[in-house]
């Protein structure tokens, strides 16, 4: 069953330089035990969508669509029963790297205050799950005494991590919870939380600009770039035969170790993203994209079926324009 | 312990800083231009060479530089600060007799300025750009371009001694009703009385100070990850302000807080004289009027001496308080 | 086999509009200074046009401008024999506004506003110099601080950590005892007791300039400490100096003010400071002669507020650090 469905998210932000349209129109689909990937340079949006699906954003931003949370629109929501959905019913995880820990409080602390505030239970019991919940995530349950600064980055994910899973959540979302940390450190948590979502058969979103970690992680996977998705569908296909350009782009920079086939330099993009007030026009990626032809500075592709459960946003999908190319 | 290695470390600047001052002082007085008892005796005419004679033995005048140095330190140090010049009282019983008005002043101006201004701050920084916002940093910037004691002078004029509509209800100065032999309940009340006016001039005075402070350090946190994880975790904007954002905004607060007591110091001088309260700002002016050289001497060691502690105070009032500083 | 497509219909946007210029091409540059004051000065014209959107900014000027013509065209504003107390065309005492005095009049009879129109001068004039001295120590010790390390470094921060801790006022009222009433004597006393500020502001921006790329290419091709200073620290460390100036002169007519109301300015000079001496001392407050106290107070509040606010609006534009809020 879909647990989380998001439909034609926009999201602007209000700033000295005008409105930026961070997001311009997205849709997402999230069901129960599956885990989807949201994959995309800095600045495409992904972390926004994140932030917009628990009403996260700063106060003046402009958010409109549809996040359907178990039938239930967020952003229709009254304000005490989005309290109590957030944490309760869906969760997010953030960079665990610097400040997303109260470095004031004890890292216990801050978990049992997410316990006692959705559910009423004593003092005690409270800490004692809390101290399961650590020792869930891999760390010695005296840890929970600890300051954020006394733990490795790591380890402060992890707690991140167990944090968002105190209230039983039905769907998690975790934006960029590997960046900060190195190769090894990531392998790790990626396990911890991979190990959780199985157990506790999560709807995990899963947010980075690193495409490798999605491979072994996610059942799907959708690409964004400049505040839409471009392309969507069952991970290793995306990422073995990308349908959009752009994913191609991004697959390929990421080189496959033992496969053969992939020797040589790895791939990449020349240019840089657009800025979200200067879109090109058309396809947002057409001045960048390597399979650019004649209408794609001037019509700006939706997603197109692009195969089974597979949809991407390019024209060359399009058999009124590419009828030839047009995958069936 | 790392506390006790930062402990050490700030008292032994505070010990250093005050060496300075000493130094500072003595150096002031015996090395500045003018020979000394030319200072003493400046405008008083032509004096007998024999009386200089005396005067040099009895100031020590006689001795090399160094040797008066370590006289005037070991004199300090055993709170020997010499005659007052003006009534030939030791200057020790003179500040004696003085310092409780000004503790009363200060320090209830003080407590009263920063309990408002931090408040002040928070609500202005935590609702950034409202009209409460707005009103009251334009009302902070007004205040910190006004000396305090025209402001003073002001609030005299309009609440003792009465112009246009305003009423004449409080005495124009001085610390009791002369004459009136109260004790117990009754002279607190007329002590309060007689304080109330210059003590409300000190707090308003003072208390942008405090309020723009709290409002930067505020906005800094704000910013922090952890105030959006303490949203998404369910709190109320009342909680995540009280609970995560003033915490950790009230640490850097507090050092400059304790740093602004030399203004406060500078601001009771002039209130002091304004108001008729005698206590030593008071005192400060009437040594100045008396060219009473041991007793401004005196008096200045004071003021830094009471600014050093201050600080000191607040770096390990700081050190209390964050747990960072206590493990590095 | 075509496939419909199953989202919304492909929408078709115009071309993006033509890159915005900023005025026309500057000439083709002589020699390296050439270029490095060429683009010194597209970023001062840059700076001026953002400074005149800043309102904050543009209302302190006005006021600052108000009051340097008050200042400067006294003589025309106000007959200078109006301060003179034997002056035929002094009034009653103590007396209220009216037509003829529009603020009154002091104890001697002489005219309040031409006291405060007068007065003006030295306040202005005490302001600027004591903060160019201020500036000058300031900017001096900052930048040799920043620049040579070590323990010069070490030292001089200490110097300026303890110039910081001492309390202004009881210092200068120390060091104008001493020294005498002089309005000499509180440019220099207020000039020798505002420096640390500056110079901790000075040596913070002298470092984060040290460990830019081309000052150390600089370095490394053997340019000698004079080329560096003056090249390279200098016209970083200017911007942040000029910001800091105008708050400073705020500070410096505060701090006159003070001093001359507490007897330790010179007792013969029109200040404001001096008129408020002269006006509490003769009782104005308890008599409530409020037209002998208001206007230079008033004077002082708006142009230390004019200060302030421009201090501010170039603070945020030139300081790096502050763009945000």
């Amino acid at each position: 069953m879909t647990l989380l469905s998001v439909r034609d998210l926009e999201v602007e932000y209000a700033t000295n330089a005008g409105p930026v349209p961070a997001v311009r129109g997205v849709d997402l689909d999230l069901r129960a035990g599956e885990v989807l990937g949201l994959a995309g340079e800095s600045g495409c949006g992904k972390s926004t969508v994140a932030h917009a699906l628990l009403r996260l954003l700063p106060e003046g931003t402009k958010v409109t669509g549809r996040v359907l949370l178990d039938g239930e629109d967020v952003l229709e929501m009254r304000l005490g029963r989005l309290r109590a959905a957030r944490w309760g019913e869906a969760a997010i995880v953030f960079q665990g790297a610097m400040h997303a820990l109260n470095p004031v409080r004890r890292v216990g602390d801050q978990i049992v205050e997410a316990i006692r505030l959705h559910e009423d239970v004593s003092e005690r019991e409270a800490v004692g799950r809390v101290q399961d919940l650590i020792e869930r995530v891999g760390l010695p349950g005296r840890r929970s005494r600890d300051y954020p600064h006394e733990l490795s980055g790591g380890q402060r994910q992890r707690v991140m991590i167990a944090m968002a899973l105190a209230c039983r959540p039905k769907v998690l979302i975790a934006d960029e919870p590997t960046t900060a940390l190195d190769v090894m450190v990531q392998a790790q948590v990626l396990s911890v939380l991979k190990g959780l979502q199985e157990e506790f058969g999560l709807a995990l979103l899963f947010i980075t600009h690193d495409l490798s970690v999605l491979m072994e992680l996610c059942d799907r996977i959708a690409v964004m770039y400049a505040g839409r998705i471009v392309e969507d569908g069952p991970a290793s296909i995306v990422f073995d035969d990308p349908a959009h350009p752009y994913a191609r782009a991004l697959a390929s920079a990421f080189p496959r170790i033992g496969d053969a086939s992939d020797r040589g330099a790895p791939g990449g993009l020349g240019g840089d993203p657009p800025d979200p007030q200067r879109i090109p026009p058309g396809c947002s990626f057409h001045p960048r994209c390597p399979a650019r032809f004649e209408p794609c500075d001037r019509v700006d592709p939706p997603l197109y079926d692009a195969g089974p459960g597979r949809r991407a946003a390019c024209l060359l999908h399009d058999p009124m324009y590419a009828p030839q190319e047009a995958r069936a | 312990m790392g506390t006790r290695r930062y402990v050490a470390g700030k008292l032994a600047q505070a010990l250093l800083t005050l060496a300075f001052v000493l130094l500072f002082n003595f150096i002031l007085f015996r090395v500045m231009p003018g020979d000394p008892i030319a200072l003493l005796l400046r405008g008083s005419g032509a004096i007998r060479p024999d009386v200089i004679a005396e005067l040099e033995r009895d100031f020590g005048l006689d001795q090399p530089l160094p040797e008066q140095f370590v006289t005037y330190a070991e004199d300090t140090l055993t709170g020997n600060f010499g005659v007052s010049l003006a009534n030939g009282e030791p200057v020790t019983q003179r500040i004696g007799d003085r310092i409780w008005p000004t503790i009363l002043l200060v320090g209830t101006s003080t407590i009263a300025s920063a309990v408002i201004g931090l408040v002040i701050g928070i609500y202005g920084g935590w609702r950034r750009g409202s009209a409460f916002d707005l009103g009251s940093l334009g009302f902070t910037l007004v205040a910190y371009s006004m000396p305090e004691f025209w402001f003073g002078i002001l609030i005299l004029m309009a609440f003792a001694g009465g112009v246009g509509f305003f009423p004449s209800i409080f005495p124009t100065g001085g610390y009791q009703t002369a004459g009136a032999d109260l004790s117990g309940f009754g002279h607190v009340i007329d002590v309060l009385n007689h304080l109330f006016l210059p003590w409300l001039t000190l707090t308003i005075a003072y208390l942008g100070e405090y309020a723009l402070i709290m409002r930067s350090s505020i906005l800094d946190v704000m910013g922090e990850d952890f105030v959006t994880t303490a949203r998404a975790k369910g709190l109320r904007d009342k909680q995540v302000l009280w609970r995560h954002t003033v915490p950790n905004a009230l640490l850097p607060t507090m050092t400059l807080t304790f740093l602004s007591l030399g203004f406060v110091f500078a601001g009771a001088i002039t209130i002091e004289y304004i108001f008729s309260w005698p206590g030593l700002g008071l005192l400060t002016v009437e040594a100045i009027d008396d060219k009473d050289f041991p007793m401004l001497q005196a008096l200045f060691l004071l003021f830094s001496a009471a600014v050093i502690v201050a600080n000191l105070i607040a770096d390990l009032l700081y050190a209390y308080l964050d747990p960072r500083v206590r493990a590095s | 086999m075509a496939r419909p497509p199953i989202e919304r219909s492909p929408v078709t946007t115009e071309a993006p509009e033509a890159p915005l210029t900023t005025g026309p091409p500057p000439e083709p540059p002589k020699n390296p200074r050439a270029i490095a004051w060429a683009r010194r000065r597209r970023s001062f014209g840059r700076v001026v046009r953002i400074y005149r959107r800043n309102g904050m900014g543009m209302t302190g000027l006005s006021i600052l401008m108000f009051f340097l013509a008050v200042a400067v065209f006294a003589p025309l504003i106000a007959p200078r024999e109006g301060l003179d107390p034997t002056c035929t065309c002094t009034g009653p005492p103590f007396q209220a506004p009216s037509l003829s005095f529009p603020f009154g009049t002091d104890d001697l009879g002489r005219s309040v506003f031409t006291l405060t129109v007068w007065g003006s001068r030295i306040s202005l004039m005490v302001g600027f110099f004591a903060t160019l001295i201020s500036i000058l120590i300031g900017s001096l010790i900052g930048i040799v601080a920043g620049y040579f390390g070590g323990w010069t470094e070490n030292v001089l921060m200490r110097f300026t950590d303890w110039g910081l801790v001492i309390p202004f006022l009881p210092l200068a009222i120390v060091l104008a005892s001493i020294i005498g009433p002089s309005l000499g004597v509180i440019i220099l006393v207020i000039g020798a007791t505002s420096w640390p500020s500056t110079s901790r502001l000075v040596r913070a921006q002298v470092l984060s300039v040290k460990s830019r790329p081309y000052v150390e290419r600089a370095r490394a091709l053997g340019a000698g400490h004079w080329h560096m200073t003056t090249r390279h620290i200098l016209p970083n460390v200017g911007p942040i100096i000029f910001a800091n100036t105008v708050l400073l002169v705020a500070i410096a007519i505060l701090s006159e003010t003070t001093l001359s109301f507490l007897g330790l300015g010179d007792p013969l000079s029109i200040s404001w400071g001096t008129i408020l001496e002269a006006a509490f001392a003769a009782g104005a407050s308890t008599a409530g002669n409020w037209w002998w106290l208001v206007p230079p107070g008033l004077a002082i509040v708006l142009v230390v507020l004019a200060f302030t606010m421009c201090g501010y609006a170039l603070d945020e534009i030139l300081n790096p650090r502050l763009r945000r809020r």
